[in-house]
């Protein structure tokens, strides 16, 4: 449905000579100027960088790849070479990457142009951008709504027609939340899918690259040119990556979609229960069959993510010492003082929240208690999955409980924010790919359909959304005072 | 449970966070509201369950043991703090 506006189109009408990089450039950095100052979905604007490298592109001494000309807004936690990478913190805030982290470099040499870096939850510690050391994201939908989190700025931005796709990562729903609360399609792959390198690091057994885009073929395209084997990422996974664009086909007749009954109890707010069972029954109309399964641990996975994760984070988040790179107090008198004040002031509440969680299920004598019985429910979530894709090819259900919440809403209340990510944790914590589909709307707030694959399953993923997206049109929906004139 | 203002200054000790004394409590009360979420965890029968460390049941791939030039050393000092003489600066550690 959106084929015609959609990446392949762009990038061929660049190919055919119809519209040069420089142009598509001018056009998305037009668009940030006259809009961004509304939504703070941008943490740098690389102007001059993206002229230069759609100038590259146009004067055919750039990389002539799949994506040559396409605009791209990077999440500002990927390394991007010479440009400020700060995740989100104070702590990075004079941190210029050295280097550019091997999905940026892999996007570049396929001829995509940056157009900047985008805001996002410190450290993407937050299910709202809210914990920004750049201030709130706002969604396009409604400025006084979250565009959800942690890859806010990257779902606003798209959302909001300022760059054709984006990309984001992945720790406990932080590519499928905001694409839901922004009526965005993102995707977050099989762990392992995309390298983790110059990605900076929150919880590195669950952290996984991703993207978005306006629709699953777009994505396609993106993530087909992102994903592949990396030396320098010791968890990447060494495997062939489809052509995932190509083999969208938009039949999935027979295909056996699983229900969740645990993922359709009593937190689901009506509206969006009510947008998710028609978005089943299209699919069904499609050809697919439904069926019912038990994912009987998906309660404890609140609970043990917020142990699992925290941990990996305090460890993680060691490397801030105020020595090699990052925020350093003035004056310290001693190197413990230079560690704890570096730190104090360079990470926020959030941070600084989950950094002291994680210490203390690390801790002696609650190591047990927490943090190995947390990796023993991991298990049993994980199990459930396995137990469930021997039955059904894909899992269906909503990505959140509700539509976006106001700005300011759960800020003061961390654990009623960590109870939103109930439906996401659980195949993040199991490594799957998921996506998150436009779906509908609640009062005038967007919907999204959660999609799970088995474990390397992302072309399949990718097919049934796209199927759905040949059949609806919620994925082509603008928000309004964002419509016109979007594409080049 | 409820975590006490000693054991909240033990837990920033070790995570090398400078606390502002005057918000110790404030800490306790958040850091204990977000523990008590993990209780859940205690009721859940999980004996004989393989503790699972990683997504993925991979084993580390090995790299061939090779020395390589280290090109980077100019490109990540000049983003330090403070470096002098190509290394790197921390207040005098012994007397």
């Amino acid at each position: 449905m959106t084929a015609e506006n959609g990446i392949r189109s762009l990038v061929a009408r660049r190919a055919a000579g119809e519209i040069s990089a420089a142009e598509i450039a001018a056009h998305y950095l037009e668009r940030i100027e006259r809009h961004d100052g509304d939504l703070n979905t941008l943490i740098s604007v690389c102007a001059e960088r993206a002229r230069a490298q759609a100038e590259a592109v146009d004067a055919g001494t750039a990389a002539d790849g799949p994506l040559a000309g396409l605009p791209l807004i990077h999440k500002d936690i990927f390394c991007t070479e010479g440009v400020k990478t700060s995740c989100g913190s104070r702590m990075l805030d004079n941190f210029i990457a050295p280097y550019d982290a091997t999905a940026v470099a892999r996007l570049a040499a396929a001829g995509a142009v940056t157009l900047g870096k985008a805001n996002m939850d410190e450290f993407a510690m937050g299910s709202s951008n809210e914990t920004s050391y750049y201030g709130p994201v706002r969604n396009p939908w409604n400025r006084d709504y979250v565009p959800g989190g942690s890859s806010g700025g990257s779902a606003a931005a798209v959302a909001a027609g300022l760059a054709p796709a984006a990309t984001g990562t992945d720790t406990g729903g932080s590519i499928r939340q905001p694409a839901a609360l922004c009526g965005v399609t993102g995707i977050k792959p099989t762990y392992g899918r995309v390298s983790r390198y110059g990605m900076i690091a929150f919880a590195s057994s669950l952290d996984q690259g991703g993207c978005f885009a306006r629709s699953a073929e777009d994505c396609a395209h993106v993530l087909g040119a992102m994903a592949g084997f990396d030396a320098r990422d010791s968890t990447c996974v060494e495997r062939d990556v489809p052509d995932y664009a190509a083999a969208l086909d938009g039949n999935i007749r027979g295909l056996r979609i699983g229900l969740p009954k645990q993922y359709f109890a009593d937190g689901l707010e009506a509206g969006s229960r009510a947008a998710i069972d028609k978005a089943i029954a299209e699919l069904e109309g499609l050809g697919a069959e439904p069926v019912e399964i038990e994912l009987p641990h998906t309660d404890l996975a609140v609970s043990t993510y917020y142990v699992i994760a925290p941990a990996e984070a305090s460890s993680n988040l060691a490397r801030y010492d105020g020595v090699r790179y990052g925020h350093r107090c003035a004056d310290p008198v001693d190197l413990d003082d230079l560690y704890s004040r570096s730190r104090a002031e360079g990470f926020g509440r959030e941070v600084q929240r989950r950094i002291m969680v994680g210490a203390y299920v690390l801790s002696a004598g609650y190591y047990d208690a927490y943090y190995v019985k947390a990796q023993q429910t991991r298990r049993l979530i994980a199990d459930d999955f396995t137990r469930a894709f021997a039955d059904v090819d894909l899992i269906a259900g909503p990505v959140t409980q509700a539509p976006a919440f106001r700005l300011g809403e759960k800020l003061d209340d961390p654990v009623s924010m960590y109870l939103n990510d109930v439906y996401t944790l659980p195949a993040s914590l199991a490594g799957l790919p998921g996506m998150s589909v436009p779906a509908g709307f609640v009062e005038g707030l967007p919907v999204g359909l959660q999609l799970l694959a088995p474990w390397f399953e992302e072309g399949r993923l990718l097919n049934a959304a796209h199927a759905f997206q040949q059949a609806t049109d919620w994925h082509t929906r603008r928000p309004p005072g964002y419509e016109s004139q979007e594409t080049p | 449970m409820s975590l006490t203002d000693d054991q909240v200054r033990n837990v920033a000790r070790l995570a090398r966070l400078g606390l502002d004394d005057a918000r110790i409590a404030e800490h306790a009360g958040e850091l204990s509201n977000i523990i008590d979420v993990f209780e859940s965890l205690a009721q859940v029968d999980t004996d004989g369950v393989e503790p699972m460390a990683h997504p993925l049941d991979l084993t580390a791939r090995l790299r061939p043991d090779e020395a390589v030039p280290v090109t980077t050393r100019d490109a990540f000092q000049a983003i330090a703090p403070a470096v002098a003489d190509g290394v790197y600066l921390v207040p005098k550690v012994i007397e």
